[in-house]
């Protein structure tokens, strides 16, 4: 059985049931067709373990037959540990976007439909091998969202649309560059099988000529990096994001912070540096420096927002720059390339978590106080609304990295490799560390607590049984994995690393 | 050699049936039609002139292309036969356009003088000594003159005929005059002759002056500039018939004469235009003409309001477009000259035949009273389409190949390497701009819908057949074009 | 295959038939149109079904026509010519579909239509230099008739501009081809051998005949600076005629480019490559930009075109196989989607709101007045975009590959311009479909206060639809066509921008 085909095309079928079948009946199908993701994923994991029992190797799945002969292009999809840790997380949180999503009423089938593509297209670029169909997915990704946003949205939903669209496809375009540069050196599209040393060497044979004097390699390696950083995103290409995030419909922010943003370090991780070790060593410290103040300025800009998606926007920008820190640092110069790599999985895994129930339970907010998302337009909400108020609490330390929760273990075995490449960075970072506690104590005091503002006087609704079921498994996640760590760390450890 | 009398008369039939059939029209419409009322008068007269035409046809296919006749003094070679088919056919159609275009008041004068006319293009296709030559010419001008002020009861028509008397009369002396000249140079009249003297004298002063005298002369004939003045006054004043005449056979006669005068006669003296640097003769003399022709006839033309006066400046230009041919016939032959004229004729036929028409009913000369043509007549609007797409040489019609011969023929010269290649880069060129003012001619006539009310335009069968006769050939001639060339290349 | 001459002769009978039979009655003209050119099509279908792709070209007619001068009366076929003939017959035959509402003077219309697209298809077809032209210029007349009769827009300037634009190119061909007949003896007019005689050409006239063929083609082509006849014209035209000439006989002059200009002249090729090369980066780039700042919406189209014909240019300009492979398939691929976007521009939109201005469309939620047309309006703009999935992407991406080849700086220029082509496809998508959509806004059930969608318009979207989806998945079906073309003893030379 074609097991990656099914986990792509599984949502998109569904939504293509979706949008036949009668309104009413579309919650039900698309969750069900959501849901398949985590499933298959599960079965994915079942037999990576299974066929590389004999030994300590997660085997990767592969799945490939011709396609474009001319271009060279072959349709493959391949799974190893990484592809399946993505897989699953999609598998979890894709059906709690739709839980969230529950009372999306007005064209919701629509809804419904667009965002099952999505999720197919994320799945698709997690598995792809071959430089052709993961730009495919990759860049079909973008069309869902850009409706999702765009017709879903809040006031500034067409501005915000139109601005994630253009960055991230003006970052595409850099790609699709790059990735022709390296098409035109090896022939091949297929980037798990382009050895590193060659690709450098044919890169910089390609031009003959006046024009031979460039540094063309780099060129290359500069628009791919670009197109990731634009998606991850890495300082400063991160402008896109909070109004993204903000305008976005809260079950679609969930989904760009949890998942989307896992496609661009995804693709650092998968693709970039794989493909250019050279480059990205020579880059390191620009990278890192980059990361860093990516990390810092996620956290700081967090610190002064006075919306709490904005807020959260930047928390995100935050988290996934210290994934890029704990990768880029590893390339430093004497240091041991992907030494960071269980922190950073963890954390892409994590973030996904805390994340989307923060912006979930912001959504709530919103949805309550018929809009108002401001951080001083709350307070006193704790009394009113104890088990929201409770589950936000959780959800906020795990972001925080609270021992005892998920997040901690990731940014733990960061900060630790961290400050073994570059103590002075790790110092720095922590100083992110420190404002991230503050806003979101700060985020919590001044809703929960203090003396009840109009919305908790108006009577605020605490969560509902399906709010609850929502938020339940993400919780429980974040308690298990705090506790139990090695539950992922296990498959975590089974990725291959590419050979530096 | 003595004379050979019978030769010479074998070679002539077409000529003398010409002639026979001109005094026959006249002495019948004397008698026997004298009373019939004018309309009738006049279907037979042109009846009688077109079976006379046919007739001339029929006996020029039969005598052929014997060769030179009568001690050198007619070539009735390839060309010359080709050209006699060419100038009658012309006539022919514009003898048939006639009967369209409003009528003549003396009906048989009008087509007695059409058939003098011919005999003069038909000798003038076919002489090859000074003498006859102007001769020739002098018959088809003095004839061309009275069809041109033909048409009494417009001042214009007399005003056309006096400037282009004036303007012809001044060329024939010029003529003349240079053919005195050479004659003195070279101690003969026939073309045979003089070429032979010229390759032992070579350009002298002289004979400078004489060429000067003799292109002046072609330029009138040709319509090229700057000699061009006569010709939109002329195409405009004239009767549609007599103008069709004019801008058609006479024009064919007029080229195929000068051409065989200038290239087998004084191709020694002809420089060389095709290469820099370019030597002195007649040649770069003619691409100078040809290039002022080109710019003057297409640029004019753009600002033209008057249909007529747009068909005489399109004139101008395909005239330059001739001249390069003429250049060029010393190495392709006369075939891509003779295309290229004979087609243009049966286009500038067809164009005034459709004037003619449209005057008859009252529809005014200015290109905007053609609007809606094609719903008030949607013969005459695909006709004029036809013709005026050829003018502007779009394939498959016939225009455009013979474009297409033309430059060819002078690129096989040298190429782009010398003048008459730029020039000839020029004039295809220019065809881009030619193309605005034709669809500006099909756009009125398709485009614009004009008034509603305006009522469907009448046409007689006889204007009928000849309107679809130049558009058939137009269109068969241009899928086939190695029927012309069979005319006239053995 | 010896079919396919019908294509020609049909089409002209078509003409004839139409001017004739339909000249009472537009229904009967409609039904003729369509017949013939859905015969036609089928024709191209049947022979495409048969073919055999093979390294030279098939001779289905070689008769002696004009001794004079040598021209015979040759139709021939490769891999590259039927790509562009399924073309021809397809728009061709949606083209008609979408003039369904014509009905003033409808015989005279589909007589010129008729006649416009005997001459597209006598151009793919001819190999013989005199046929080729005298095919090219009798596809040149009908279009101002289409336009200047049944256009909209400064309908007048528009169809004289157009024509004259392209008469004037063509002058500059006949100029370039009589230069070639004369010089190599005025023999012969065949392809073939006016290749063969062109070899011993000296260097300047190699180099001026390649200048006056390739700019006479590239005029229509609409290479910049001479494109600006594009989009007057496309604005001005009637909705199939746009289709038509964006769709169909801008790719005439691409294929004049490559089948005469540089399959006679190679040594011109590799002396203006660059300055080709450039632009039509240059038009890539620039006319992009144009487009983001129309206020008329087929003007964008208008531009969108030159910007996407340059990419064609740019293939033919880098010159090896990869890039030449991708110049004829983005040729056949933008040839749907224009066809695709004007249809939805010209006949869903126009005619119905009779407004193109953007300022007006965006008062009207069009999206769910017409969502047929928004619906394909969105599939078009993505797949004018550039997007993976669709057939514009393969062809752009081995464009680029093969332009990277040759000189990485069009590669970047052009990667670029995606960029520019997703900000103003999305622009013009987002103002006039999704308007004034909030959520509030979007309903399940459509309204319909404009004239329904007819089903000769649904039939045609949907046939575009499919075939550039169909490419887009399936490229090799056009690519194994193209491929071995490019290696005929004729087109061999042309490839000349090397390979690593």
């Amino acid at each position: 059985m074609p097991l990656l085909t099914l986990i792509v095309f599984l949502p998109w079928i569904g939504a293509a049931f979706v949008a036949l079948l009668p309104g009413r009946q579309a919650r039900g199908v698309s969750l069900a067709f959501s849901l398949g993701t985590l499933l298959l994923g599960a079965l994915l994991v079942a037999r990576g373990w299974q066929d590389g029992a004999a030994g300590p190797e997660f085997a990767t799945v592969i799945e490939s037959r011709s396609w474009i002969e001319a271009l060279g292009v072959r349709y493959t999809l391949g799974a190893d540990a990484l592809s399946a840790m993505l897989v699953i997380l999609t598998g979890i949180l894709s059906p709690i976007c739709l839980l969230a999503a529950w009372e999306v009423e007005k064209g919701g089938r629509g809804f419904r439909a667009l965002f099952l593509l999505l999720q197919g297209s994320a799945l698709g670029v997690f598995l792809a091998q071959d430089f052709f169909l993961w730009f495919v997915f990759w860049e079909l990704s973008l069309v869902p969202a850009f409706f999702l946003i765009r017709i879903w949205g809040g006031a500034g939903g067409a501005r915000a649309a139109y601005q994630f669209f253009v960055y991230t496809m003006g970052g595409s375009a850099f790609l699709l560059f790059g990735f022709a540069a390296v098409y035109a050196a090896m022939g091949t599209a297929d980037f798990q099988s382009i050895p590193a040393d060659l690709l450098a060497q044919r890169l910089d044979g390609l031009v003959s000529g006046r024009l031979s004097a460039v540094p063309w390699a780099t060129l290359a390696f500069l628009g791919i990096l670009l197109g990731f950083a634009v998606k991850a995103p890495l300082f400063p290409f991160h402008t896109w994001m909070p109004v993204t995030y903000a305008e976005a419909p809260a079950p679609v922010s969930m989904f760009l912070t949890a998942i989307m943003s896992k496609m661009g370090v995804y693709g650092f991780l998968r693709i970039l540096v794989p493909l250019f070790p050279a480059e990205v060593q020579a880059a390191a410290p620009v990278l890192t420096g980059l990361a860093l103040a990516g990390v810092l300025a996620g956290a700081f800009a967090a610190l002064v927002q006075k919306d709490l998606r904005r807020m959260l926007a930047y928390s995100s920008l935050n988290h996934v720059g210290y994934c890029l820190l704990a990768l880029f640092v590893g390339f430093l110069p004497g240091q041991n390339a992907y030494v960071g790599t269980p922190g950073i999985l963890l954390q892409m895994f994590n973030h996904g978590l805390s994340a989307a129930a923060l912006f979930y339970l912001v959504g709530i907010l919103e949805a309550r106080s018929g809009g108002r998302r401001g951080l001083k337009d709350f307070g006193g909400l704790r009394s009113v609304a104890p088990v929201f108020a409770g589950i936000t609490g959780v959800a906020m330390f795990s972001s925080l990295g609270l021992p005892g929760l998920n997040g901690f273990v990731g940014e733990f075995l960061i900060f630790v490799s961290v400050f073994r490449g570059a103590p002075w960075v790790a110092a720095a970072a922590t100083l992110a560390l420190l404002a991230t506690a503050i806003f979101l104590l700060t985020f919590y005091q001044r809703v929960f607590h203090g003396p009840k503002g109009d919305v908790a006087q108006a009577g605020f609704a605490d969560l509902s049984r399906r709010e609850i079921l929502t938020l339940a498994p993400l919780v429980a996640l974040m308690l298990l994995l705090g506790l139990w760590p090695q539950a992922l760390l296990q498959l975590i450890n089974l990725w291959i690393l590419p050979v530096p | 050699m003595s004379p050979d009398y019978g030769a010479l008369l074998h070679a002539l039939l077409p000529e003398a049936c010409l002639v026979v059939g001109a005094l026959v029209v006249l002495a019948l419409d004397l008698s026997a039609w004298a009373r019939r009322p004018a309309e009738t008068r006049f279907q037979f007269a042109v009846g009688a002139g077109v079976l006379a035409l046919i007739v001339a046809l029929g006996l020029a296919l039969m005598v052929g292309a014997p060769g030179s006749v009568y001690e050198n003094v007619l070539a009735v070679d390839r060309l010359g036969f080709g050209g006699r088919i060419g100038v009658i056919l012309l006539s022919l159609l514009s003898l048939g356009m006639a009967t369209g275009a409003p009528r003549a008041r003396h009906a048989a004068e009008f087509v007695a003088v059409v058939l003098l006319a011919t005999v003069g293009f038909t000798l003038m296709a076919t002489a090859q000594q000074l003498l006859l030559a102007f001769l020739a010419i002098e018959l088809a001008s003095l004839s061309l003159y009275v069809l041109a002020g033909f048409d009494k009861d417009r001042p214009e028509s007399a005003e056309a005929a006096l400037k282009y008397f004036l303007f012809g009369g001044m060329s024939a002396a010029f003529l003349l005059f240079g053919f005195s000249i050479i004659y003195g140079l070279t101690g003969s009249i026939e073309f045979e002759e003089i070429a032979f003297a010229l390759t032992l004298q070579g350009m002298t002063p002289l004979m400078a002056m004489a060429l000067v005298m003799v292109l002046v002369a072609f330029g009138f004939k040709a319509a090229a500039a700057p000699f061009h003045f006569w010709a939109p006054d002329v195409y405009q004043g004239a009767p549609a018939p007599s103008a069709a005449l004019v801008a058609s056979a006479s024009k064919l006669a007029g080229i195929i004469l000068f051409a065989r005068l200038l290239w087998p006669g004084l191709g020694a003296v002809a420089g060389n235009a095709a290469m820099i640097p370019a030597t002195a003769g007649w040649g770069p003399v003619l691409t100078t003409l040809a290039g002022a022709s080109l710019v003057l006839g297409n640029l004019v033309a753009l600002a033209q309001s008057d249909v007529r006066r747009l068909l005489a400046y399109s004139a101008i230009a395909h005239a330059g477009a001739l001249l390069l041919g003429v250049i060029a016939m010393d190495v392709s032959g006369p075939g891509p000259l003779y295309y290229y004229a004979a087609t243009y004729g049966i286009a500038t036929v067809g164009a005034f035949g459709v004037v003619g028409v449209l005057q008859r009913a009252g529809v005014g000369p200015r290109i905007a009273d053609l609007a809606s043509l094609g719903r008030r007549s949607p013969l005459r609007a695909a006709c004029l389409a036809v013709y005026v797409l050829s003018l502007a040489g779009i394939p498959p019609l016939a225009g455009f190949f013979g474009k297409f011969a033309v430059f060819a023929a002078a690129f096989s010269l040298s190429g782009l390497s010398g003048p008459v290649g730029w020039m000839t880069l020029f004039a295809i060129l220019l065809s881009a701009v030619a193309l605005y003012y034709y669809l500006i001619l099909l756009k009125q006539a398709y485009v614009n819908r004009g008034n509603e009310s305006d009522a469907p335009i009448p046409v007689s069968p006889a204007t009928a057949v000849a309107l679809i006769a130049a558009a058939a050939l137009l269109l068969i001639l241009g899928l086939l074009p190695d029927l012309v060339y069979g005319l006239v290349a053995g | 295959m010896s079919l396919l001459p019908w294509t020609i002769y049909l089409s002209f009978a078509g003409a004839l038939a139409c001017t004739f039979g339909g000249a009472r009655s537009a229904q009967v003209a409609r039904w003729i149109a369509l017949g013939t050119t859905g015969i036609t099509w089928l024709i191209t279908l049947v022979a495409a079904v048969g073919f055999e792709p093979a390294p030279a070209m098939v001779t289905l007619v070689d008769v002696p026509w004009i001794a004079s001068i040598g021209a015979h009366y040759r139709l021939a076929v490769d891999g590259i010519s039927l790509a562009l003939l399924v073309l021809t017959g397809l728009a061709a035959t949606t083209g008609v579909l979408f003039s369904w509402n014509i009905s003033d003077r409808a015989g005279g219309y589909f007589g010129l239509y008729l006649t416009l697209i005997g001459g597209v298809y006598g151009v793919f077809l001819s190999t013989d230099a005199f046929l080729f032209f005298v095919f090219y210029e009798i596809a040149i007349v009908p279009k101002y008739f289409l336009i200047a009769r049944w256009g909209s827009t400064n309908r007048e300037y528009g169809a004289m501009k157009l024509v004259l634009y392209s008469f004037a190119g063509s002058a500059l061909v006949l100029a370039g081809l009589l230069w070639a007949h004369a010089t190599a003896g005025g023999t012969s007019f065949g392809l073939d051998e006016l290749a063969f005689a062109a070899a011993r050409f000296s260097r300047l006239e190699q180099l001026g005949m390649f200048a006056l063929l390739f700019t006479g083609f590239a005029v229509l082509a609409g290479m910049f600076p001479f494109h600006t006849w594009a989009p007057t014209g496309h604005v001005a035209a009637p909705t199939a005629a746009s289709m038509l000439l964006a769709g169909v006989v801008m790719k005439l002059g691409a294929y004049g480019c490559l089948r005469v200009a540089m399959a006679l002249f190679p040594t011109g090729l590799e002396f203006w490559q660059p300055t080709i090369a450039w632009l039509a980066v240059i038009g890539i780039v620039y006319a992009g930009l144009v487009a983001l700042v129309q206020d008329d919406f087929k003007f964008v189209i208008g531009y969108s075109s030159v910007s996407h014909m340059g990419f064609v240019l740019l293939g033919l300009a880098a010159a090896n196989e990869r890039a030449l492979s991708g110049a004829v398939l983005q040729m056949f691929s933008h040839g749907v989607i224009a066809g695709l976007l004007f249809a939805v521009v010209g006949r869903l939109v126009y005619d119905r709101t009779h407004t193109r201005r953007l300022a007006d469309l965006r008062a009207m939620p069009l999206h769910r007045l017409m969502p047929w047309a928004a619906g394909v309006f969105v599939i078009a703009g993505l797949a004018s975009m550039g997007m993976p999935g669709f057939s514009g992407f393969p062809a752009e991406l081995a464009i680029l590959v093969g332009a990277w080849q040759v000189s990485p700086v069009w590669a970047l220029a052009a990667a670029s311009g995606v960029l520019v082509a997703a900000a103003f496809t999305l622009r013009a998508m987002q103002v006039c479909f999704f308007g004034k959509a909030g959520i509030d806004e979007v309903s399940d059930a459509p309204v319909h206060p404009y004239e329904p969608i007819t089903l000769p318009e649904k039939v045609g979207t949907v046939l575009l639809v499919a075939a550039t989806l169909l490419i887009g998945l399936h490229p090799d079906l056009l690519f194994d066509w193209i491929l071995p073309s490019l290696q005929s003893p004729l087109m061999q030379g042309t490839l000349i921008g090397g390979a690593p």
